[in-house]
Formats: structure tokens, C-alpha cells, sequence
């Protein structure tokens, strides 16, 4: 379990990192907190001619209030995130989710953007985004563009991220008032991949659930004022949209009925939270 | 009378352990710690992806030629220079360190890189081309006892390897005359205990003395060194055996390193150099060892008041590809106790082995006992609720009788001591089970699935090294020769200041022994157990040493602390004696105290033990000895472990500690997960020398038999592809998700052991798993249920009849087998079938459909080969692709096979397409199955079935889109292929 051999190039700056993708395109891989890529590498899943670090790249730092949004760079690691003292005020739905990424070990290195990039269909970071319509701001040689998390996320780990492109940080809309926010997540083990995660956001004339770990990415579907039995007819209909697959650890009728079920207390949390 | 001379012994203490402070600062000496020689090179495994296939070309020219290889070794390369490994049954199979002819098993070695470093080795590894031809994957061990399933070894007729029955009593009429008979039939799955330091060696070979030097994290049984010796080919002393001085961990699974021995001693014969290999946790997952997995059916003879009169086992056991030594001995480690705690006198036994295309078992924690618990207690539950009686009063009303110790049992253990009703009423007592009843009283009233478990277990340790014999018949025991015993080692040494030294073989990894050798030794010499050095690693060239030595069968307390008192007591006389002389009085009034050797009653009258202890060698003449050497070897092996029997009867283990467990496990009715919500574990060890280490035993098993329970098994698809390739897959649960259980303990002490300690180590992982999947029936109201116990399977009893699914979105396609996939589709392509047609059969369609294909080339008008990248986001991989095209029916249907195979793994599929003329143009419909094997399908878990339904998706999009057609429907290939599409 060594890796093949590779080329480091530790960017400068975010020029050079940009040149470094533009030249090698998909056979550079960026690497920031490396909680993904190493083990990749190391197992030979992927072969980069270059790895390129910018965890250290000042511009990258930092979680920043920008209106009505919270810019988390690409430097910003998880535990920082979870540690950022306006978290529970600011962002409460990341709040009660990153405790669910992976172990605190892991945290104290992975990144928040990390986690976008790689769109692991278990990831809760990427579930989170697409639950608040987060925007991932992408930056390349060329110029500067910003993705709504609902169109950044194209499938199983890939992403609407262009070769020479790379995540320079994520908007996050900041907590509404009269919103109510419910995170819960099931997998077989603390810190695993989620068998099914819900992320659930409430309002007076909405009701929103986000899935995580069912369909080939995170999915979302607004149930508007629905209730009762309505809310779990139509909570029943998604669940049958999403596209359960079996696996090891679970059966696609187990992780429609954790939709089902575990969906609707997540909604219920966000109501009561609301209320 | 000096106050300290009424200390109490050092012995029953939790001493500080004296590993700690190396193991806690990171200052621990394990194998992949240790310099190594200049010139020592580095050997990485080229593996198996396929469960069974035909080695027909192994090609290493290009490997050879990467600059810094040293030598490439396949199969035949190895059989040049050793010999099989020795097989524990009579069969005529062979037992290779490396494949040969074919594979058997995910994981099986190819191939040997040596290399200047591991990267280069690696490297070199993904040169190495290897023709295979696939052959038909036997998987489970009934199947493999079909008349028609292939036959994995060539000397053999079947895949049986072995069956033996056995009869003790009058099995027959108990049978015949019983009230009830119960049966239970359970299939115990494969798992491991998987250690945190995987295997580790470096071979050297000294061409001057054709002798092998081997320094390995081995941990015995050492009689697997004359296997070692035999297949290297040279005499035992000729082949030195090494031991690092810290092993990080082994449960019994660092046995199986011994196969690598010989492959890596080979390697350095080879390359005259030095070999180091580390396995990497891949290697240690699909391919060390797994403990067995078994399909039992076991019968009960019952009288009306649940009173077990017979018991009838039918055990099928699955040792996976090869009979490695030393198996089977997991079926016969239990065999002298099969009865449990109970007192049963008619036994029926029926034992098989089989052969599967996986990976050969071996020692694992608990070895062979949760196999024969799970059925055993698992029936007498069953006998509980088929009567309709208290499990409670089933399982008291079968304890062997207080005051019938020692028992023989029927089939030949000879149970040493106990008082198994007490200690039984004891644990429900200071166990609260009566408050336990309540709260699950209380739970189901208020609608929660709550269920109790209960367990009673026989622990057995030091294990009968003729045990194994067992599946030979008395007749073939007879010609072998007899097998018994179980020689236990230990050397007591005093040096020039006095200080004192023990040197044992028992190989520990981590459990403590150092500390409580000292504890015994200073208990006896009357010294402070720091004044004790104790070394553990372990050198077979200068090293007392038998084929039992080791760290196995929980044998340490009992046998090797027992030597290491019984040399120590030598050491005492002789000093006794030379106290004696100078002190004037007779050696039976000298006492050891307080660091002094002084007359009984006379406490001023004595001497320093250092200096007394010092005089052999500065005054050898003070000694009044024939031999003055103070150093004493001790050998020690019990009376009691005698061969089988004429009637197969084994007294299979020295000593039989109790088990008593009971708890109570509530399950999510939402997600199906059991929470172990009260554990209490009873136990008998006989005298406990370290309460500390004793309940870490105790906490460490149980963390193995919870895992075992409710989250590990290596599990392989239909097609013997490995599912479990890293801790991904293969949960081991964390401390986040182990209770601590209330441990409880009745002493009575074995009077067969120097020191009344029997072992402690392996109990819960044989009374645990079947404890919390009796509570799960309980909860559940369930007959029949295997582990592991996975919230899914669970659910499945709680979440009844699903919905259907919504009109406008089709249901899933059915499970596939294994790593099957299944997937069909259809498009409307606008042109005539005709023209489709043609456009399919044109040679370059597939250039520019195969995704990621680097140029194809044209066999025939039907058959192509390309090299194709393949892949998901960033796992990508190069891979070679062979497609047929057969079955053609134009213009209407054609059949496409294709085989991609490449470094990450390979894939197989067939897809049949049809063309049916609609209005103006051409509906394309299109089925297909394939099957991915190799390293991603063991490595890709959850994300394998994704990843690869993108790969088809791109495949057949490019095949409409070639044909000039478009999805018939927005959302189509969203539910063929996932919402992705």
C-alpha cells in the first residue's frame, strides 16, 4: 500500500496552483487536508502525475460573513469550522452535522471544501450545502465562477468542477430567522459514512428535507406546507425517487424506510426547533 | 517478625504493568521498529483477484526489468527451492506458501517482488502480467459438498477433506426414549480479530551453513517451526526462529504468518540478501487468516422438565482453500467439551471439513468455541421457549452438579474444578437479573423491543497438543504415533549482582506476561517484582522451547506462569541449601523475605538475597552443589493431557474455566440497531494472579465478541470476490460502540495448575456473540437468526410489508448475486434498424463508444481488444478490454461480451441489444449483467455498485448517442442507472 510515485508541488501562491492545473489537467490532484487523497493514493486508486498542495495558501484561510452569506475558504479545516465560535448562530444546521464527519482525527485535518470536491454521495458537508443552497465559488487561470451547490453535484464523485478549476471556498446563506434546522444521520458505526443522513429545514410556509447516502448524490425536495399523513405519503413517493441501491451494510427497502421514518423526525426536530 | 514479611503476595495485585511505560510513549520495539542489516531488501505480494483460476502464463520480464528489482518470484520459483507445507489430515493435498497451478482464493500470492524499497516493489507488482482462466467459485461449504461442484485440489475426489463421527454413551435411545427433541441450525459466519500490527518478517540465509535465520512477529505454536524447517528443507537447527520484543496484538492470527516465512526465506536464499516484508492492512484483511465459518446442525434429546439428555452435532467446517496447519484443529479444540456446562452423557458427533474458495482459516480468539456455543446455546433457548419454560430453569437444571468436580465429561475432557450452580446463582444475584426481568417488563409494556440473552459456557485453556489427533482414526493415531501434552518452558537465571532473570517462550503480544512472571518469581525469592527482569523475546537457537510454546490457548497463567515457578522453586532450593550452610541452620527453616534469605523465626539471622544469590559466581565453592549453576530450566507439561482414547475420548484442554452471562439488548424499531443495554459476565478462572489484567482479558474479549455479534464478518459475493478489503467494510466496533460489561468472578482454584490459575482470555468471545443473539430472538420472537446482527437484518423483522412504488418510477432492478449487476434500458433512436444496425457492426462504433478507449484494435469482424481507461471521478484505471460480439441477428439483436482487466480489478459483463422498428425510427433496448472481482471490488464497498453503473451508463449513452438517438424520455436513464443520468 505505497502510492505510485508522483510530483509535489507545494503552490506558492494561487496563481501557481492555478498554472499547475491548467498544465496538467486531470493528472494533477489537488490536495488540501488529504483525509481523502492519501489513502487513495496509497492504494493506487489514483495515479496523479502531480499533487498539488494549497492548504497552506493565506488566501485560502479564513471563515468570512459576507452579507448575508459565510465564506468558508478552501484552507478552512472541519474542525475549525465546528469550533468557529458563531457556528451555532450562523450556520446551525452545519452545527449538529459536522460532529457526524468522520473522527475528530480526521476532522482536525479534512476540509470543509475538501469534502465538497470529493461529493462522496455519504459526505454530510456536500448534504448540507445543497440543504442550504450554498454556492461553491470555483477559480481557475482563466477566471472565476460561482456554482449553486444543486448543479455543483453531478453524480457520484464527480462534480460540475472543471479540470483546471479548483474550489477556492464555499457560501453559505446564513441562518434565517423564523427557520427551523434538524440534522440526523444513521450509519453502523460513530464517524462512519452514512447510510442515510437527513437534513431538515423548516419554515413557516416550507418544509425542506435534504438525503444524504441513498441516491448517487445528495438529493432535496421541498414539501411546501405539507403535514400528517399528506407529508408522509409524499415523504414515501421520495423515498421511491432516490433510487436505493443494496449494499454491504444495508438493503435499498431499509434505506427507503430510514427516509421515510428517520425523514419525518428530522422534520419534526426542525419543527420543534422552529416552534 | 519484620512487618514486611507479612506483605501480602505480589500475586492477586494489579501491579503496574512493566510494559507500559515502553508501550505508552510510543518507545515499543515491534518489528517494522528494528534496523535493519545494510543490503536488506524489500518484498511486496502480487495477489489473486479471482476466488479460483487456472495460472496459465506469469509474465515478470517487465517487473525483472525495473531498475532496483532484485528478484521476481512466481510459483514455480518457490516449489524449486522448498517443499509443501505439511497438511494436518490424510489426504494427498499439498499446502504451497504461493499459488502454483492455480488460485484458490482473493489474495492468494502469485507472486514475490524483491526490491530495494516496498514503493519500487509496488511498482514492480504492476508490471507483472498474469494469464488466468477463470474456473467456477465454490463459496459455501454445503455447495462445495456437491457431487457436481469442482474439486478445488487435484488429490482429492471431493472437496471433503475430512469426516469423522464419533459415539459416546448410548446416543441412540436417549434419542428414542426422549419427551422432546429440539433442534437448532446455524451458520456461523467468517470474521478475524484482526490485529493492529499486521504480520511482519525479515529472512535471512547463510549460503556458508545452508541455514535460515528468521526474525517474524510469530506467535506460535512452535510446532509449526518443524513445518517451517521441512518445507525450507533444512533440519530444525538450521532454521532459527526470531521474535521481536513487542508484537502489537494477535488473538491468534499472527500463526498464520508462518507460510510467509517460507516464502520470504526462499526469497533471501534467492536473492542472497536480506528480505523484509510488512503486509499492508489489505493483505491482512483478504488473505491472513480468518477464523472458520461452520454450518451445524445440532439435535437435543429433551425430557419433559428441559432436562438434555443427548446431544446429536452435525458440524460442517469451512477451512477455506487449504488445510493449513494447524487446522482443522478449530472443529476439535472443543471436541473434549462439546457438552458445555451441562451434564450430558450421550454424544453423537459428525464432523466434516470442507473446502471453499477462500481464505484458509487459522487461529482466531476464541478458536472453535463460538462456533460450538452459538449452536449450543442457541438450542437451549430453544429448548426454553419450545417447552415453555424459563431459559433460567433450563439452563440450572442442566449445570453440572455442584461437588462432581473433577468431571469427566462423555466425550473425554476432564473438567477440573468449579462450582457452576454457584457461581451461576451468584452472578443472578449480584448481576441483578431479577431487576433486569423487570425492565424489560416495563419496556414491552410500553412497546419497546427488549430482549434477554443468556449464556452459560465452559472457557477451555491450555490446550492438549494431541487434540488435533482426534480427526485421525484410532487406527491411523496408532501408526502416527501418540501426540499429548502441552510442555510449558521457563529459565530462571541469577547474574554476578545477584538480580534475577527470567527467560520464557511464550511470545506474548501486549497481554502483560513480563509483569506477571515477575509477580510469581518475586512472590517465591520473596523480592519486589521490579527486582525481576523478565525477557520475553524469544530466540529459537538459544531459547528453552517445545512445540507448545507460544501464546495460544489462553496458556500463559496457567502453564507458562506454572513453569516459571516451578524453575524458580529449583533456584530457591539450591539457595536454600547455601543459606543453609552459612546460616547454621536446615535448609527447610530458610525463608525468603523482604529481599532476604533468613532462618524462620529468626529474622536477624539472614542474608542479602543479592549477595547469596551473587556467590555462584564469585564463589562457586559456597555452593554445596554437583551442578552449581544458578540457572534452571523448567520443563512442564500435566499428566492429565493424555492422547485419544481407543473411543476417541480427548481431554482436549488442561483447564475448563465457567462462563455465566447474561444481558438485556433493546432494538431501534426505527433503524433496526440493537443497543446492548445491560452485560453481566460471570467467571471461574481459578486463582486471578492480576485482577487488572484479568478484567482486561475479560473487557478485550468481549470487545472481540461484540464486533463478532453485531458488526464483522468477511464477506464474499456469489463469485468468491472479496467484499471486505479494508475497515470500510470490515467493521470493527470502536470504544464508542462497546458497553462495559459487569464482570463478576468465583474463584476455585485448578488443581492441576502449579499456581490454580486457568486461562481467561478467549471466554466472552465464545459466550457473547450467541448471548446478544439469544436476547435479539427474545426481543424479536425469533427461531432462527445468524450473525452478524446487522440493524438491516434486523429491520427486515420490524419494518413489514413496504408501499409500493409510485406509478411513474419504477422499482429497482432485483438484487444481483454477489457483485452482480443487472440493468436494462431502451432508447428511441431516430433511423431506420437498418441503418442502427450497420452502425453497430462498424469497427470503429466501438472506438468511439468504449469510454476512455485508447484505440481499438480488430481481431476479427466480431472480436476487438483496446486499452480503455476507466473510471469514476478520480479512480481511474488502466485497463485491458476484450469485446465479442456473438448471438447476431440482423437487423435485430446482438449479444456483447466484454473483459476488462487491469491492476484495480476486472469486470465481466454481457449485454444483448435489440433493435425494434418504431414509426420512423428505431427503439434500442438493451439488458445486461456483469461482475466486477479483484482489488476494487474488495476495497470499493458502498461506492463499487455506483461507481460501475456510471461506467455502463457511459458506455450505452455512447452507443445511443453514436446511433444519433436521444433517452426516450427525460428521467429514463435516471431510473435505470440512478438519478445521475
Amino acid at each position: 500500500m505505497k502510492p505510485a510515485r508522483f510530483d509535489y508541488i507545494r503552490a506558492g501562491d494561487l496563481a501557481e496552483a492555478h498554472h499547475a492545473l491548467a498544465e496538467f489537467g486531470n493528472d494533477a490532484r489537488l490536495i488540501a487536508g488529504g483525509q481523502t487523497l492519501m489513502p487513495m493514493l496509497s492504494m493506487r486508486l489514483v495515479r496523479p502525475q502531480v499533487v498539488v498542495d494549497i492548504m497552506h495558501l493565506p488566501a485560502l484561510r479564513g471563515i468570512e460573513t459576507t452579507g448575508n452569506a459565510i465564506r468558508i475558504g478552501a484552507g478552512v479545516r472541519q474542525a475549525e469550522l465546528l469550533a468557529w465560535p458563531k457556528l451555532a448562530e450562523q450556520l446551525p444546521l452545519l452545527k449538529a452535522a459536522l460532529p457526524w464527519v468522520g473522527h475528530a482525527q480526521t476532522r482536525s485535518r479534512g476540509t470543509v471544501c475538501g469534502s465538497a470536491a470529493h461529493a462522496d454521495p455519504s459526505a454530510e458537508i456536500p448534504l448540507c450545502l445543497l440543504a442550504l443552497d450554498a454556492t461553491i465559488e470555483l477559480s481557475s487561470r482563466r477566471g472565476r465562477r460561482r456554482v449553486a451547490a444543486a448543479e455543483f453535484f453531478t453524480g457520484m464523485m464527480t462534480t460540475a468542477r472543471a479540470e483546471n478549476e479548483l474550489i477556492e471556498a464555499v457560501h453559505i446563506p446564513a441562518r434565517q430567522t423564523g427557520t427551523g434546522y434538524a440534522f440526523n444521520e444513521f450509519g453502523r458505526r460513530h464517524g462512519d459514512f452514512a447510510i442515510v443522513a437527513c437534513a431538515a429545514i423548516v419554515t413557516a410556509a416550507n418544509v425542506r428535507l435534504a438525503v444524504g447516502g441513498v441516491a448517487d448524490r445528495p438529493a432535496l425536495r421541498d414539501f411546501g406546507a405539507l403535514d400528517g399523513k399528506a407529508l408522509d405519503d409524499a415523504l414515501d413517493v421520495f423515498a421511491w425517487t432516490l433510487d436505493a441501491r443494496d449494499d454491504l451494510h444495508a438493503t435499498a427497502r431499509y434505506r427507503r424506510e430510514l427516509v421515510r421514518q428517520m425523514g419525518r423526525e428530522t422534520i419534526e426536530e426542525a419543527r420543534r426547533w422552529h416552534a | 517478625m519484620s512487618s514486611v514479611a507479612n506483605s501480602p503476595p505480589w500475586c492477586g495485585q494489579s501491579v503496574e504493568r512493566v510494559e507500559d511505560a515502553a508501550l505508552l510513549t510510543g518507545r515499543g520495539r515491534f518489528i517494522d521498529d528494528l534496523p535493519t542489516r545494510p543490503g536488506t531488501l524489500h518484498a511486496a505480494i502480487l495477489r489473486s483477484p479471482h476466488a479460483h483460476a487456472r495460472l496459465t502464463a506469469v509474465r515478470t520480464d517487465a517487473a525483472r526489468a525495473l531498475p532496483g528489482v532484485a528478484a521476481v518470484l512466481a510459483g514455480a520459483d518457490i516449489q524449486k527451492l522448498s517443499s509443501s507445507l505439511v497438511v494436518g489430515v490424510k489426504a494427498k493435498v499439498e499446502c504451497w506458501p504461493i499459488a502454483t497451478d492455480r488460485v484458490r482464493y482473493v489474495g492468494e500470492p502469485v507472486a514475490v517482488v524483491v526490491a530495494a524499497s516496498r514503493y519500487l516493489a509496488e511498482d514492480a507488482i504492476d508490471l507483472i502480467e498474469v494469464d488466468y482462466e477463470p474456473l467456477p467459485a465454490i463459496v459455501d461449504p454445503v455447495a462445495a459438498l456437491d457431487p457436481a461442484a469442482p474439486v478445488l485440489h487435484e488429490g482429492l475426489t471431493s472437496n471433503l477433506a475430512s469426516e469423522r463421527t464419533f459415539r459416546y454413551g448410548e446416543p441412540e435411545q436417549a434419542f428414542a426414549d426422549a419427551a422432546h427433541r429440539v433442534a437448532v441450525t446455524i451458520r456461523y459466519p467468517r470474521n478475524s480479530c484482526t490485529p493492529m500490527e499486521t504480520y511482519g518478517l525479515v529472512a535471512e540465509y547463510d549460503a556458508g551453513e545452508d541455514a535460515y535465520d528468521v526474525l517474524a512477529n510469530f506467535m506460535g505454536p512452535f510446532s509449526l517451526h518443524a513445518v517451517m524447517a521441512r518445507a525450507l528443507k533444512v533440519p530444525g537447527n538450521r532454521f532459527r526462529l526470531r521474535t521481536p520484543p513487542d508484537s502489537g496484538g494477535s488473538f491468534g492470527v499472527k500463526q498464520g504468518v508462518f507460510p510467509y516465512v517460507v516464502l520470504m526465506g526462499v526469497a533471501a536464499r534467492v536473492t542472497g540478501q536480506p528480505v523484509k516484508w510488512i503486509e499492508d492492512r489489505l493483505e491482512h484483511l483478504a488473505a491472513s487468516v480468518s477464523a472458520t465459518n461452520r454450518v451445524t446442525t445440532l439435535e437435543a434429546a429433551v425430557d419433559a422438565d428441559g432436562r438434555v439428555r443427548a446431544l446429536a452435532f452435525d458440524q460442517l467446517e469451512d477451512v477455506g482453500a487449504h488445510i493449513r496447519a494447524p487446522e482443522p484443529a478449530t472443529l476439535y479444540r472443543m471436541h473434549g467439551n462439546l457438552t458445555g456446562a451441562y451434564d450430558i452423557r450421550h454424544v453423537s458427533v459428525r464432523n466434516r471439513v470442507a473446502l471453499t474458495n477462500k481464505t484458509p482459516t487459522g487461529l482466531n480468539r476464541g478458536f472453535g468455541g463460538p462456533q460450538v456455543y452459538y449452536a449450543l446455546e442457541r438450542l437451549m433457548q430453544r429448548v426454553a421457549v419450545q417447552l415453555k419454560l424459563d431459559p433460567i430453569d433450563v439452563i440450572r437444571r442442566n449445570l453440572i452438579p455442584s461437588g462432581a468436580f473433577p468431571y469427566r465429561t462423555a466425550t473425554g475432557a476432564l473438567l477440573d474444578s468449579g462450582d457452576y450452580v454457584k457461581a451461576f446463582e451468584i452472578a443472578l444475584e449480584d448481576g441483578s437479573f431479577a431487576a433486569l426481568r423487570e425492565r424489560q417488563a416495563q419496556a414491552r409494556a410500553q412497546g419497546r423491543l427488549y430482549g434477554i440473552g443468556l449464556t452459560a459456557a465452559v472457557e477451555p485453556s491450555v490446550s492438549n497438543m494431541g487434540y488435533i489427533t482426534t480427526v485421525l482414526t484410532p487406527d491411523e493415531r496408532r501408526k502416527a504415533g501418540p501426540k499429548n501434552g502441552a510442555q510449558a518452558t521457563a529459565t530462571v537465571s541469577l547474574d554476578p549482582l545477584g538480580g534475577v532473570t527470567v527467560n520464557v517462550a511464550s511470545v506474548p503480544q501486549g497481554q502483560g506476561h513480563r509483569t506477571v512472571l515477575a509477580q510469581i518469581v518475586a512472590d517465591d525469592l520473596g523480592l519486589k517484582p521490579s527486582d525481576i527482569r523478565v525477557v520475553t523475546d524469544f530466540d529459537s537457537g538459544r531459547d528453552a522451547w517445545s512445540i507448545a510454546s507460544g501464546n495460544y490457548s489462553s496458556r500463559f497463567a496457567a502453564a507458562v506462569g506454572g513453569a516459571a515457578k516451578l524453575a524458580s522453586g529449583r533456584i530457591k532450593a539450591k539457595l536454600a541449601r547455601m543459606a543453609a550452610a552459612q546460616l547454621n541452620v536446615p535448609a527447610d527453616d530458610i525463608e525468603f523475605a523482604a529481599g532476604k534469605v533468613r532462618a524462620r523465626g529468626n529474622p536477624d539471622n539472614a542474608l542479602l538475597f543479592s549477595r547469596l544469590a551473587a556467590a555462584s559466581h564469585w564463589s562457586p565453592g559456597l555452593v554445596p552443589e554437583e551442578n552449581q549453576a544458578l540457572r534452571e530450566t523448567a520443563f512442564w507439561s500435566p499428566p492429565e493431557l493424555t492422547p485419544p482414547t481407543e473411543h476417541d475420548e480427548i481431554n482436549s484442554s488442561l483447564c475448563h474455566g465457567f462462563i455465566f452471562d447474561f444481558c438485556g439488548v433493546e432494538i431501534d424499531r426505527v433503524t433496526g440497531e440493537p443497543r446492548i443495554d445491560k452485560y453481566v459476565t460471570m467467571h471461574d478462572c481459578g486463582t486471578i494472579l492480576h485482577p487488572g489484567m484479568v478484567a482486561g482479558q475479560v473487557t478485550g474479549g468481549f470487545a472481540h465478541a461484540v464486533g463478532a455479534a453485531l458488526y464483522e464478518e468477511y464477506a464474499y459475493g456469489e463469485d468468491g470476490s472479496f467484499l471486505t478489503g479494508t475497515f470500510a467494510d470490515y467493521l470493527v466496533p470502536t470504544a464508542m460502540e462497546i458497553p462495559a460489561p459487569v464482570i463478576l468472578h468465583y474463584e476455585t482454584p485448578s488443581p492441576f495448575t502449579p499456581l490454580g490459575a486457568k486461562g481467561v482470555g478467549e471466554g466472552n468471545c465464545m459466550s457473547t456473540p450467541v448471548c446478544l443473539a439469544n436476547a435479539v430472538a427474545d426481543a424479536l420472537g425469533l427461531d432462527a437468526i445468524d450473525l452478524p446482527l446487522t440493524p438491516a437484518k434486523l429491520a427486515a423483522h420490524i419494518h413489514g410489508a413496504e408501499s409500493t412504488p409510485p406509478q411513474q418510477e419504477r422499482a429497482a432492478p432485483p438484487p444481483g448475486k454477489g457483485r452482480a449487476l443487472h440493468g436494462a434500458g431502451q432508447a428511441y433512436v431516430d433511423a431506420a434498424p437498418d441503418a442502427v444496425w450497420r452502425m453497430l457492426l462498424d469497427p470503429n462504433t466501438l472506438a468511439s463508444i468504449i469510454p476512455g478507449a485508447h484505440g481499438v484494435e480488430k481481431v476479427t469482424d466480431t472480436h476487438f481488444r483496446a486499452d480503455v481507461t476507466l473510471g469514476v471521478g478520480p479512480v481511474t484505471g488502466r485497463y485491458k478490454a476484450d469485446i465479442r460480439l456473438s448471438d447476431l441477428d440482423a437487423p435485430r439483436a446482438v449479444t456483447l461480451t466484454g473483459v476488462v482487466t487491469g491492476a484495480l480489478g476486472d469486470a465481466r459483463g454481457t449485454g444483448r441489444i435489440t433493435l425494434a422498428p418504431d414509426s420512423s425510427g428505431t427503439q434500442v433496448a438493451y439488458d445486461y449483467d456483469a461482475a466486477i472481482g479483484g482489488k476494487v471490488a474488495s476495497i470499493g464497498g458502498r461506492l463499487l455498485d455506483g461507481a460501475a453503473r456510471v461506467v455502463i451508463r457511459q458506455f450505452f449513452a455512447a452507443l445511443v448517442r453514436h446511433t444519433g438517438g436521444k433517452p426516450a424520455k427525460r428521467g429514463f436513464f435516471a431510473r435505470l442507472f440512478g438519478s445521475g443520468a
